[in-house]
């Protein structure tokens, strides 16, 4: 026997039973041929038929009306039945977009990563999540012979794929600067000569970065109209903004940055985050950027790592689980 | 392999029906079942009703096929309309059925089991397609 034989059989079987004796025991074997029709690809007008040939056999006196009532009906769910086939070709065809992407992902995650550097008097926490598969943030850490530690963060504005190409661009330009030039401003202005080679100017893409020298405690950094950060005074216990200004990436091929330094004491903060986590969308509109404060105030007892993994929970669970933007947040303290 | 052949022109939507009717006689002399009539009904009606929609005028040749103890129907839908100019995208899922034009071309490859299409832009179109008998 056919599989369709076996489901006729079952059909007309399951059918009989339930003419004789109209229990929900029957009615469920009702559901458990549709799901076994499914998984065998039986379309709806298939069932129609199988319907129809079960009712004649058990009603062999049937009219004839009420036959064609039912030729009339199989007519109509052909289209659903068209329908029906063709959602199972566009979902196989989503399967294969899924392992695709979960590939381009893999390859997104390795080209990007980043070893958070371990330093002595330093404490610092990052996580950086993409709000759909692949991430249009970037974040990078160097450590140069001198112990001091570089921190680069960029966003491009958008997400998806779109900007996932574009960022794998920032890394290698990130990679191929030459070793003397560390500066910040100068290290902005070498990548927005890239991007405003490579990247189509409907493409915007923002970025700061800064250098920590432990030998003296002076953080420099420059932004190209990047999401400030915050600055933690410890002795005050006080945020500020780390304000700096500079046009976006790849505007003007000659923008100059101007650099900022501060002083880091023991216990403050560097606070750098990606607009992922400013515009986070909860009931109540854009999260404020007070509310961040608070947020990061209830676990500042903590180390960087746990306060940058508990402000992403937050927020996330404020969003209701659903992220709109790529989110990166790094948090780097000065312990001693 | 043997065939007859039966004509219908397209000219307006009634031209759909009747040949809706002479693919649904064929199909019932033939020994068809009933869900595979509405099958080769169906795709009739879709076929044609992209002549009368697309190239205003066009015909419908339906035959008889008989191929090493196999018994078929086959479908030959032609025109001189303005032709397709990207086969690959009319032949993709969901491309016509989300502008609410029916099963469109993919659905008709799968309701029957043969399918080719030639088309030029500017010279016209032409779908061959056949079912077998079980």
């Amino acid at each position: 026997m056919t599989k369709r034989e076996y489901l006729e059989k079952d059909y007309r079987d399951a059918l009989s039973k339930y003419l004789a004796e109209q229990t929900e025991q029957a009615l469920y074997l009702g559901q458990k041929i549709s799901k076994s029709a499914m998984e065998s690809d039986i379309s709806p007008e298939e069932i129609i038929s199988i319907h129809q040939n079960a009712l004649k056999q058990i009603f062999p006196e049937l009219s004839k009306d009420e036959m064609h009532a039912l030729d009339f009906l199989l007519e109509v769910m052909l289209e659903y039945g068209v329908a029906f086939r063709e959602l199972q070709s566009l979902r196989h065809q989503q399967r294969e977009l899924k392992s695709e992407m979960e590939i381009a992902t893999n390859v997104q995650q390795t080209l990007l990563g980043t070893n958070i550097p371990v330093i002595d008097n330093l404490d610092i926490g990052a996580i950086s999540v993409p709000a759909k598969h692949m991430s249009g943030d970037y974040f990078h850490f160097v450590e140069d012979e001198h112990k001091r530690v570089a921190v680069a963060i960029a966003d491009i504005i958008g997400k998806g794929i779109p900007a996932a190409l574009c960022m794998s661009m920032i890394k290698y330009a990130m990679d191929s600067l030459p070793e003397n030039r560390t500066s910040p401003a100068s290290v902005l202005e070498s990548i927005n000569r890239v991007v405003e080679q490579n990247v189509d100017s409907s493409m915007f893409i923002t970025m700061f970065y800064g250098l920590y020298d432990p030998s003296n405690h002076i953080f420099t950094y420059a932004s190209a109209g990047h999401e400030p950060g915050f600055f933690y005074d410890y002795q005050e216990n006080e945020f500020k903004e780390l304000t700096a200004r500079g046009l976006l990436l790849g505007v003007d091929k000659r923008t100059m940055y101007k650099q900022y330094e501060r002083k880091i004491e023991v216990g403050d903060m560097i606070i750098l985050l990606s607009d992922g986590v400013t515009e986070c969308r909860t009931n109540e509109g854009f999260i404020e950027r007070d509310t961040l404060v608070e947020l990061i105030q209830d676990s500042i007892h903590l180390d960087a790592q746990s306060i940058v993994n508990n402000l992403y929970k937050k927020l996330e669970k404020m969003q209701h689980f659903q992220l709109r933007d790529d989110f990166t947040l790094i948090i780097i303290r000065r312990k001693f | 392999m043997m065939s007859t052949q039966s004509y219908v022109k397209i000219l307006n939507e009634w031209d759909i029906v009747a040949a809706r009717q002479v693919g649904r006689n064929v199909a019932k002399e033939l020994g068809f079942g009933t869900v595979d009539q509405a099958r080769i009904t169906t795709t009739i009606s879709e076929l044609a009703r992209n002549i009368y929609l697309y190239a205003g005028q066009g015909e419908i040749c339906i035959e008889k096929l008989w191929d090493n103890g196999r018994t078929g129907l086959r479908i030959i839908a032609e025109d001189k309309g303005p032709g397709i100019s990207d086969i690959r995208r009319v032949m993709e899922d969901g491309y016509t059925t989300s502008g609410g034009l029916g099963a469109g071309l993919p659905g008709v490859k799968r309701l029957m089991d043969e399918f080719d299409i030639d088309s030029e832009v500017g010279v016209g179109t032409k779908i061959t397609t056949i079912k077998w008998i079980r």
